[in-house]
């Protein structure tokens, strides 16, 4: 098998199909063909450039640059966390919390696959690290932000009910413990279900990506499964630092529930 | 050790409030809605942030773990919430067989409940099925199976019927009789303010002020 290179021809043809949809929803009044296709043009640009800049570490194995690279995505994804968040914490906590249990949950994770797993040589080496980097932060991005979602709103709306487990001479841990379950529940299922039917009803991403680049197909299932289990490990973990560091920041010191700590619904900044 | 005694306190939306609250006194709490009443409820119990400080006896609430000054110092809020479908649930007494230190004998929780007009089996409804004034007489007993040293009522029976309301205010008498629990009372109705004596104390423009 060989690599089938692509010409800018056929990704024009495949974009095609892409104007065709936007035209299909303006005809449709759908409403999205904008968006559609700015993200389109966003997602070529990001990835053209993503393509130029690896290019470049690859052939230096610069550790500065590396972490530099490194540091730009975590700064992204926190703020990808921070937009989907309905109602955000106040303050740098609403980005804190998220970037925070990210840079724990992905980093650790990485870390031990770099120099226990895989073992590379330099451990630092761009083609191993940023690839990985990618995929542990994209999914622990979700898995925080579904969780820490749930946190934040299942406390606004629960807020007679946490306040009258605290009056029953509870403290805030078992007030928030009911919430702080379904929020962790709520991050793990995406990886949960992805694990559940993975090969099943379609090959993941990472897969089909090495077999149409002409890996046997076996190596990919065997890398395949590698980022799956490191992926729900980093997504767990991610999941448990921001519920965790997001619920104790619900209470005070007095353990009073302190929903002004959230910004209301829909405000931005 | 009943007394309780709030000191320089600063609910939001209400002028500086220091009232002292005798074991075994019954003061009550009126104003237009709005006005704080349930705020300074709160702020006793440290449900919102505040300065000041209240004192329980001799034992000041900052000094004290929140989640034990709240099981102490016992509020009922005008409405009742429920974490579980079940009403024993909430009663960790009824579970536990009860016994343990701060926790009323045996007998002490039947006892209550049949004085607010429920047979023990109401342990086993669900919370789901409870109307507003079941829900209100249950969240009472909820709070004193708890065995607090002061009372703070919001509207303690304002969705309860004559017979249901007479029950009530009964059950807090026969309460802060024996315990010589200080009963902090927001009421709206004149009458029962009236009917059940005690010192009064109004709000207007956000201040405390006692009604002679």
């Amino acid at each position: 098998m060989s690599l089938v290179l692509l010409t800018p021809l056929d990704l024009a043809c495949a974009a095609l199909l892409v104007l065709l949809l936007a035209f299909m929803s303006w005809r449709l009044q759908l409403g999205v063909e904008r968006r559609l296709l700015i993200a389109a043009v966003r997602s070529t640009v990001q990835l053209l450039l993503v393509g130029l800049v690896l290019k470049a570490l690859f052939a230096q194995t610069n550790p500065w640059l590396i972490g530099l690279m490194a540091l730009f995505m975590l700064t992204v994804a926190g703020f990808e966390i921070l937009q989907r968040q309905k109602r955000r914490f106040c303050g740098p906590w609403g980005y804190g919390i998220g970037a925070l249990s990210m840079f724990i949950s992905s980093f650790s994770v990485l870390l031990l696959t770099l120099t226990v797993i895989i073992r590379v040589e330099p451990w630092y080496q761009p083609q191993y690290l940023i690839p990985l980097l990618g995929m542990l932060l994209g999914n622990t991005m979700s898995g925080a932000a579904i969780a820490l979602d749930t946190l934040t709103r299942g406390a606004w709306d629960a807020r007679g009910r946490i306040e009258a487990r605290l009056l029953s001479g509870g403290t805030w841990n078992d007030a928030i413990a009911d919430i702080r379950r379904d929020s962790l529940r709520a991050g793990l299922i995406p990886i949960v279900n992805a694990m559940a039917t993975a090969g099943l009803v379609s090959l993941p991403g990472m897969m089909t990506g090495q077999i149409l680049a002409g890996s046997p197909p076996m190596e990919a299932a065997k890398y395949q499964l590698l980022m799956m289990f490191l992926i729900s490990a980093g997504t767990g973990l991610g999941s448990m630092a921001a519920v965790w560091i997001g619920s104790r920041r619900l209470f005070d010191d007095r353990e009073r529930l302190r929903l002004d700590r959230l910004r209301p619904a829909g405000s931005t900044h | 050790m009943g007394l309780l005694r709030l000191e320089a306190l600063r609910p939001r939306v209400l002028a500086q409030v220091s009232l002292c609250v005798d074991s075994g006194e019954l003061v009550f709490v009126s104003g237009p809605s709005g006005s704080g009443k349930s705020l300074l409820l709160r702020a006793v119990a440290d449900l919102d942030p505040h300065t000041g400080e209240v004192w329980l006896g001799a034992e000041a609430r900052s000094a004290m773990l929140p989640a034990r000054w709240r099981r102490r110092v016992g509020l009922l809020p005008a409405e009742a919430f429920w974490w579980t479908d079940t009403v024993g649930d909430h009663f960790p007494q009824a579970a536990a067989g009860a016994g343990a230190s701060g926790t009323p004998p045996p007998s002490g929780l039947p006892a209550l409940l049949s004085a607010l007009g429920f047979e023990p089996d109401v342990l086993d409804w669900s919370v789901g099925r409870l109307s507003t004034g079941e829900r209100q007489r249950l969240a009472l007993a909820r709070l004193l199976a708890q065995n607090p040293e002061a009372l703070l009522l919001d509207e303690a029976t304002a969705n309860l019927d004559p017979s249901n309301r007479e029950r009530v205010e009964q059950l807090i008498g026969g309460y802060r009789a024996s315990r010589a629990a200080a009963v902090l009372w927001v009421s709206h109705d004149p009458e029962q303010r009236a009917r059940l004596g005690g010192r009064q104390f109004g709000i207007h423009d956000g201040r405390l002020a006692a009604i002679t």
